[in-house]
This record gives structure tokens, sequence and C-alpha cells, in this order.
């Protein structure tokens, strides 16, 4: 049986990890390779890496932290943020990343994905999903609408309508992000995780709102999410990977409890 | 020399960091001459079927690896690698390497767990194996030991005795086989933390 994934986001801006806010306010706690090696040792089954780095002549910093980060750690690891074309993702899974993610250029130019899955296959791309609730109208069905730009532009687009469509370009997988639960702590977004995950069938990763070891039960086992991004709650040192388990675990969750 | 084959089907470079960091002398070729010279070989993948045959077949590595295994050269296969070794997979409908009795066959869209929930396609994570035959590459792996998988199709091989250990997913599908000089995984041993480098380092010193 597949365990559950406890998946720790580093957020990354020219080379150093940060932690943002609701996208403000990043400050600066660590060395990514360094905190990679240390969740990898600390029971993490994946990590993921987020690269706030705005501009492309700063690139090469990430790429050189990828490749680093794959010489010291030996479970998967998904990068993310200004990937816009096939030779972008071919640049990071070449420096060992397992899987890219692609967000706001995949809503601008939906053919990234068909084109990334197709030169690399589906397991490689993960459909990054920022979402905002704005209530159910005609062009919004599900309630829940598409953002970009850290949740301040809405793009009119339905979340629901756009994983599935997504999935059938060949999406391997959605990392899924609700804007108004991200950096609360106060729980994940369930009816959003679950309408999604129950309406594709490739996996669901549950991201914003992790403060405690019982929003990641709630998630998934409510939200039928297979896998759970936690940041602030592990990396002030709250809760550790290995207590976060050993609370699933001890409330029927399966997860991986040796490493 | 291990020599880790290049056929253009992903990721290589995580596979040869994970032996290199386990100190061992290896490198990343599609040179038949190499291959064929090689103390060991590894033969990865990632991706699909169809397109990693063709690209097999024009680089001429069908058939070194057919040679080599006859040979009694080590062979590590994994995940697409562990699958194109059998003689045909339903994926793309593709005519394979043939060097175990066998297919790969795609997981059915309605697979349930055991409390009848649904389960996604593919199967991406961590996930146990359960030995069926003592196999010096698995040595000191321990039942709660879990490995990362990402598959949308399995090994089916034909021969009860080349299942190694099985994984339950749906249905308990070979996720080890073994065959003489042959051993090969439907996880990544290079993406599966201490105990998929303990299986990695085991090859690395097997003598079949």
């Amino acid at each position: 049986m597949l365990s559950k994934r406890i998946i720790p986001c580093l957020d990354v801006r020219e080379g150093k990890t940060t932690k943002g806010i609701r996208f403000e306010n990043n400050v600066e706690i660590g060395d990514p390779v360094e905190m990679a090696k240390f969740y990898y040792e600390a029971g993490a089954d994946e990590i993921v890496f987020y690269d706030i780095t705005a501009s492309s002549d700063k690139r090469g910093i990430m790429i050189d932290v990828v490749r680093r980060v794959a010489e010291a750690i030996f479970i998967p690891f998904s990068v993310g943020g200004g990937i816009r074309t096939v030779e972008d993702m071919r640049a990071v899974l070449l420096a060992g990343a397992e899987k890219i993610s692609v967000n706001s250029a995949a809503i601008l130019n939906p053919d990234i994905i068909s084109q990334g899955a197709k030169a690399f296959g589906n397991q490689c791309v993960v459909l990054g999903m920022d979402v905002k609730f704005v209530g159910k109208r005609p062009e919004i069905p599900s309630g829940y609408e598409m953002v970009i730009n850290g949740g301040r532009k809405p793009m009119g687009i339905d979340a629901l309508e756009w994983a599935q469509k997504a999935e059938s370009l060949g999406a391997g997988e959605i990392c899924l992000n609700s804007i108004d639960a991200d950096g609360t702590q106060d729980g994940y977004e369930i009816p959003l995780t679950s309408l999604i995950s129950s309406h594709v069938s490739i996996p669901v990763i549950a991201s914003g709102g992790a403060g405690k070891p019982e929003h990641l039960l709630d998630v998934l086992t409510r939200g039928e999410a297979d896998a759970a991004l936690v940041a602030s709650m592990v990396h002030y040192g709250a809760y550790s990977i290995s207590e976060i388990k050993s609370f699933l675990h001890s409330h029927g969750v399966k997860v991986r409890t040796t490493w | 020399m291990i020599a880790i084959i290049d056929y253009d089907a992903g990721n290589l470079t995580s596979v040869a960091r994970a032996i290199t960091y386990l100190g061992y002398d290896n490198g990343v070729t599609r040179d038949v001459q190499q291959i064929l010279a090689a103390e060991r070989i590894i033969f990865p993948g990632v991706g699909a079927a169809g397109s990693a045959m063709a690209s097999l077949k024009q680089l001429e590595i069908d058939a070194a690896l057919r040679e080599a295994f006859q040979r009694g050269t080590p062979i590590l296969g994994i995940c697409l690698g562990t699958q194109i070794i059998l003689e045909y997979s339903e994926e793309n409908q593709t005519p394979c390497v043939g060097l175990v009795p066998g297919a790969v066959r795609a997981f059915s869209p309605d697979i349930r767990d055991a409390n009848g929930a649904r389960l996604k396609i593919p199967q991406m994570g961590w996930n146990r194996i359960s030995p069926q035959q003592e196999h010096p590459v698995l040595a000191g792996v321990k039942t709660s030991d879990e490995f990362y998988f990402v598959h949308g199709y399995y090994p089916d091989p034909s021969r009860p005795e080349h299942i190694v250990a099985k994984t339950a997913y749906g249905i308990d599908f070979a996720s080890v086989i073994g065959y003489r000089n042959l051993i090969a995984t439907q996880f990544h041993p290079e993406k599966s933390g201490r105990p998929g480098l303990a299986i990695l380092d085991n090859f690395c010193h097997w003598t079949p």
C-alpha cells in the first residue's frame, strides 16, 4: 500500500531559502542544500524547491543549487518557479531534479505541459495551481478560480476545469495551493483539495495552511490528498517530520516510518 | 567500471550520482564497446516503452544487452529498464529486449486498495516490497523499508521463479525480478534513501 507523502517546501531566492508569509515579507533562513540534507535525514519523502528569483539572468544560481542538492540527497525533489520552456525544464532535470513544476507559464501557454510530458515523460511534469475561492458563477462553476502573480491576478479560469485539462495534456501530478489558506497555518482548504483530487486520476499534493499535524491528518483523509506540503510548521522547529509521521501513523494513515 | 546505459530515456545523472556517492567508478555511456567491456551494467530509464525501444535499437544497445547477459555480466535494471527487459510491453504495443520471459501490463484504471478506495495512476510514491525468495542484492532490506515508485505499467514475468519481490498496489505485482546475472527493480533505488542505496551497494559487489 502506498504511503502518504510529507513534503517540505523550500522557497529559494538567489540561492538562499526564504519562507514567504502570504508571499510577502520573505526572510532569509538558510542554505537550501543544508536544509535539503537536513530534511532528507529527518525522513521527508520528497522536497519541493520553489525558485522565486524573478529575473532570468539569475537562473544559473538555481541550477547550481539543484546540482548540489542532487549530490547530497537520495530522495525525489522537484523545482518550480520561472520555468517557461522545454529548455528550462531540461536544464533543471539534467541538473538532477526528478520533476519540474509549471504554474503561471502553463496557464499562459498550456502547450508547455504536453511538450514537457512528451520530452521527459508525464511523471516529470507537475502542474502547480494557485487557487482562490471566489464563489460559483457561470464562468467559474466550481467556485474556485485560477490566479497568478502570488494571488494578485485572477485569470477567469475554473480551477477544476483547469486541473482536468492539464491532466489530459499530460501533467503527472498536481501541486494544489490555496491562496486563501497559504501562510495562515489554520489548516489546508479541505473542500478544494477533495474536489480536485476526486476528479482527477493523477496524484494531488495539498499546499497552503499547514500549522499542526491535525491539519495533515485532515487533508490526507477527508481532503483525499496523496501528499501534503509543509513549510513554516517544520522550518521554524515547531514540529519535526518524524513527529508528524508518528501522529499520522497513530491515526491510521499509512506513512513511511523507516528511512 | 560500471556502465550506466544512456539511451535518451530520462534522467541518468541521479543514478550516476548515487553510484559515485557509494564510491564506485562509473560512466554514463551509449557506446556498445564500452557497455560490453564493463564489469557491471546499470540499465535505468523513465518515459515510454515505445520511444525507449526505438532508441535502443537505433543505438544497437538491445543486442549489446543480450550479449552482456549471455556472457554473465551483472546487470541491474531500474524502472523502465526493468520493464523493457521483458518480451513485450502493452505501452505503445512494443516488442522489447526479451531477456526475461513475460510482459509489461498497464494498471487497470479502476484499481482499488484493500479499503475499496480508488488508486491513482501512475503509482507515485513510497511502497514496501515483500521478498518471495532470498537474493544477495536485497540483503539487509527490512520488511518496513519503503522504496520510491513512479509507474503506470508493471512487469509481469511469466515464470514465478523470476519474481524476487512483490508489491501491492491494487494488485500484487513483481517489483523485483531476478534471473541469473540480472536483477531488476520497478522502483528507483537511487531515489529511495538509505534502503535504496543499500541495494545499489549490494549490486556493486554482487557475484552472480
